[in-house]
């Protein structure tokens, strides 16, 4: 019954079909373009972060010594001007640490890393920079290291001896190219000469300005410090979402300072959080247009088929009958224009994943990034359906409600 | 067989409200058996189509009673009065009013895919079958806007007789034919009388056509006149 209203009535049947192909189309295109971006964007810093970092704070104890005296202690003190205790940058007793942590199921992995603050010696001039002593193989398979290692091979860090890889910004600035050796000295005034094996470009330029790498053993080489010396936990894990929790729990267990990835890239998640919500907005509203394409084809038809729906009723059809028709007719037109749109969208995610998108800053893209996550390809066709549904309902309430008596005696 | 009511209708009167209160019908009683070939006349206005609308199930606001096989229909529900039209009434327009979307065949099997209770082949033969009846089945395959005015109507009471209907009501089936037309239609309904027994109520201006039935109802200003 619907199939021969349906091919009746075709080609206002096709173009209602057509629309919801189009807005099917631009709603997954669009997600999936829009979270291509964002993943992008938050794969640049947060692919490269920490889910959790360990690490010791300089602060003042929070007990001072006139409270310690047995004399003293009922008083009420007050101390001014009270400086950071020259505690230690390292982390106590690490190795237990990271071995607690590598036991846990919740962890992928832990990476070690210094930050040690030194002075690159430019012929007469000192230029500042941060070197990070770090565990080559653990920094790269838990935060993509070796990605963004543009110049030269990120394996020569642990290979060779007193190596380092350099910012690209500094680089520049220090006009060092690779296989040149540059001098360093320590915040504690140790120099050492380290050789230039590749260059480092994250695509943040404050970052690559200051930011080099180096094996964690040269790091503690030149600051004189042992093997233990190790200022930074890096802890990726299964779920990033649990990360505030844990690193309450572990920050407890261990009495060291932790951060986690969700407070120190809060404003980050609100912008892909707004992004996000735009498209959806744009692609629904699309839907919405293209129902309201159907509402009207679908009202349009019932005013033809008056009479038909007359002679239907008149014949044995309840109302529920018809309405079912009609019903089947927008879920039909939702059905295939949903289909198609869904594959045309996914031919058109393919068409912008070939358009080249180079830029220096993103060394590690080379075309344009689409999202194929097939969570935009359930809510559209989900939205299809519903939205052609509902397009259906009043059209259809208004066929099943039809008189036939009305209409054979307006003959 | 012959003796079982097929159709009461007992005290029926209806109101229409607009422009204003006019009682259309006027305590309308009588009995259908079943066999029986019966025709209604009256002036145009007297109420005819307005009872024929009432007795057929599709317009449920009139006060009395009507029984279908002695089953008591008023008051009953939607689509308990849309299952006794698929499967107890034939209703024959005076305009055809096929379904130009289908083919003949498919306009009269229409009423059997409701019903559904038998497969789709066995329908297909019987609405063949009732096709032949009326000399029609070499158009079974044509669309229903394809064929002429008379084998329309032809279609529209092979249509109507899908399910084996306890009676047939028509509305000025011969209407809107010419003479010719309305000739062969009227053959038609005297052979399902005298054949297939086949209860009818049928409208009509037409005094020849009255004359030959077996029984005339007359209508005047909304009440039964003769019997
Ligand atoms: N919807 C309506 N509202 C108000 N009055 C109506 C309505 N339909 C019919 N009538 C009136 O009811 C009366 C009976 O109409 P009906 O159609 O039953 O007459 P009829 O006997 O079939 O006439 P005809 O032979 O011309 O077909 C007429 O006077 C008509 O004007
Ligand atoms: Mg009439």
């Amino acid at each position: 019954m619907a199939k021969a209203l349906m091919l009746a009535r075709l080609k206002q049947t096709v173009v209602a079909a057509i629309g919801v192909v189009f807005s099917i189309t631009m709603f997954v295109t669009l997600l999936g373009f829009m979270n291509g971006l964002n993943q992008l964007l938050d794969n640049l810093v947060l692919n490269r972060t920490p889910h959790i970092r360990f690490y010791n704070e300089l602060k003042p104890s929070p007990t001072q010594p006139v409270e310690l005296s047995d004399k003293y202690r009922s008083f009420h003190n007050v101390v001014r001007s009270i400086k950071p205790a020259a505690s230690r940058m390292s982390i106590y007793n690490n190795e237990a640490i990271i071995k607690t942590l590598l036991d846990d199921p919740r962890i992928v992995g832990v990476a070690p890393k210094i930050a040690a603050q030194v002075f690159f010696n430019v012929g007469a001039i000192d230029v500042n920079g941060v070197i990070n002593g770090i565990d080559v193989e653990e920094e790269s398979r838990l935060f993509a290291f070796d990605d963004y290692v543009t110049e030269g091979d990120f394996v020569d860090l642990k290979n060779t001896a007193n190596a380092i890889i350099l910012g690209k910004g500094a680089a520049d600035r220090m006009l060092a190219s690779i296989g040149d050796v540059v001098q360093v000295t320590t915040a504690q005034g140790n120099s050492i000469q380290l050789k230039v094996v590749g260059y480092y470009q994250s695509g943040l330029g404050e970052l690559d300005n200051v930011q080099s790498y180096a094996s964690i053993s040269t790091v503690q080489k030149m600051l004189g410090e042992p093997p233990s010396f190790v200022t930074d936990i890096q802890v990726k894990l299964n779920d990033f979402d649990l990360a505030p929790g844990m690193a309450k729990e572990y920050s407890a267990i261990f009495g060291i300072d932790a951060d986690d990835i969700q407070t120190v890239n809060a404003q980050f998640e609100a912008g892909s959080g707004i992004r996000s919500m735009i498209s959806y907005a744009v692609g629904i509203t699309l839907l919405i247009v293209s129902g309201f394409g159907i509402y009207n084809i679908l009202n349009m038809m019932i005013y033809e088929k008056m009479d038909t729906i007359a002679i239907l009723k008149a014949i044995g059809f309840s109302g529920r009958d018809v309405n079912l028709i009609f019903i089947t007719i927008a879920i039909t037109i939702g059905f295939f224009g949903g289909v198609l749109g869904l594959f045309f969208g996914f031919i058109a995610g393919l068409g912008i994943e070939q358009i080249p998108f180079e830029l220096d800053a993103l060394p590690t893209i080379k075309t344009l990034p689409v999202d194929f996550n097939p969570k935009y390809y359930v809510i559209a066709g989900v939205f299809s359906l519903v939205t052609t549904y509902f397009a259906g309902y009043f059209p259809a309430r208004k066929a099943s409600s039809i008189d036939p008596v009305d209409i054979i005696r307006g003959k | 067989m012959k003796g079982k009511p097929v159709l009461e209708a007992q005290n029926i009167n209806k109101y229409f409200y607009s422009p204003e209160k006019t009682r259309v019908l006027k305590d309308v009683s009588f009995q259908v058996t079943r066999g029986e070939f019966v025709s209604v006349m009256g002036k145009s206005g007297c109420g005819k189509s307005t009872l024929l609308y009432i007795l057929s199930t599709m317009d449920t606001d009139y006060h009395g009673k009507l029984l279908i096989d002695e089953e008591l229909v008023s008051g009953k529900n939607a689509n308990r009065l849309s299952q006794i039209r698929n499967e107890k009434i034939g209703f024959v327009f005076q305009f055809h009013y096929l379904l130009n979307e289908f083919s003949v065949l498919e306009n009269v099997m229409i009423p059997g895919l409701k019903l559904d209770k038998k497969s789709k082949q066995e329908l297909e033969h019987i609405a063949m079958e009732k096709l032949r009846i009326f000399d029609m089945q070499d158009h079974a395959l044509k669309k229903a806007n394809q064929l002429s005015g008379g084998q329309k109507q032809r279609v529209a009471i092979a249509r109507s007789l899908m399910n084996d209907p306890l009676i047939i009501m028509g509305d000025e089936p011969t209407g809107n034919l010419d003479k010719k037309n309305s000739d062969i239609v009227f053959k038609i309904f005297k052979e399902l009388a005298q054949e297939f027994h086949q209860t009818m109520l049928i409208v009509t201006h037409d005094p020849e056509f009255a004359a030959g039935t077996d029984r005339i109802i007359e209508m005047e200003d909304g009440r039964v006149l003769r019997d």
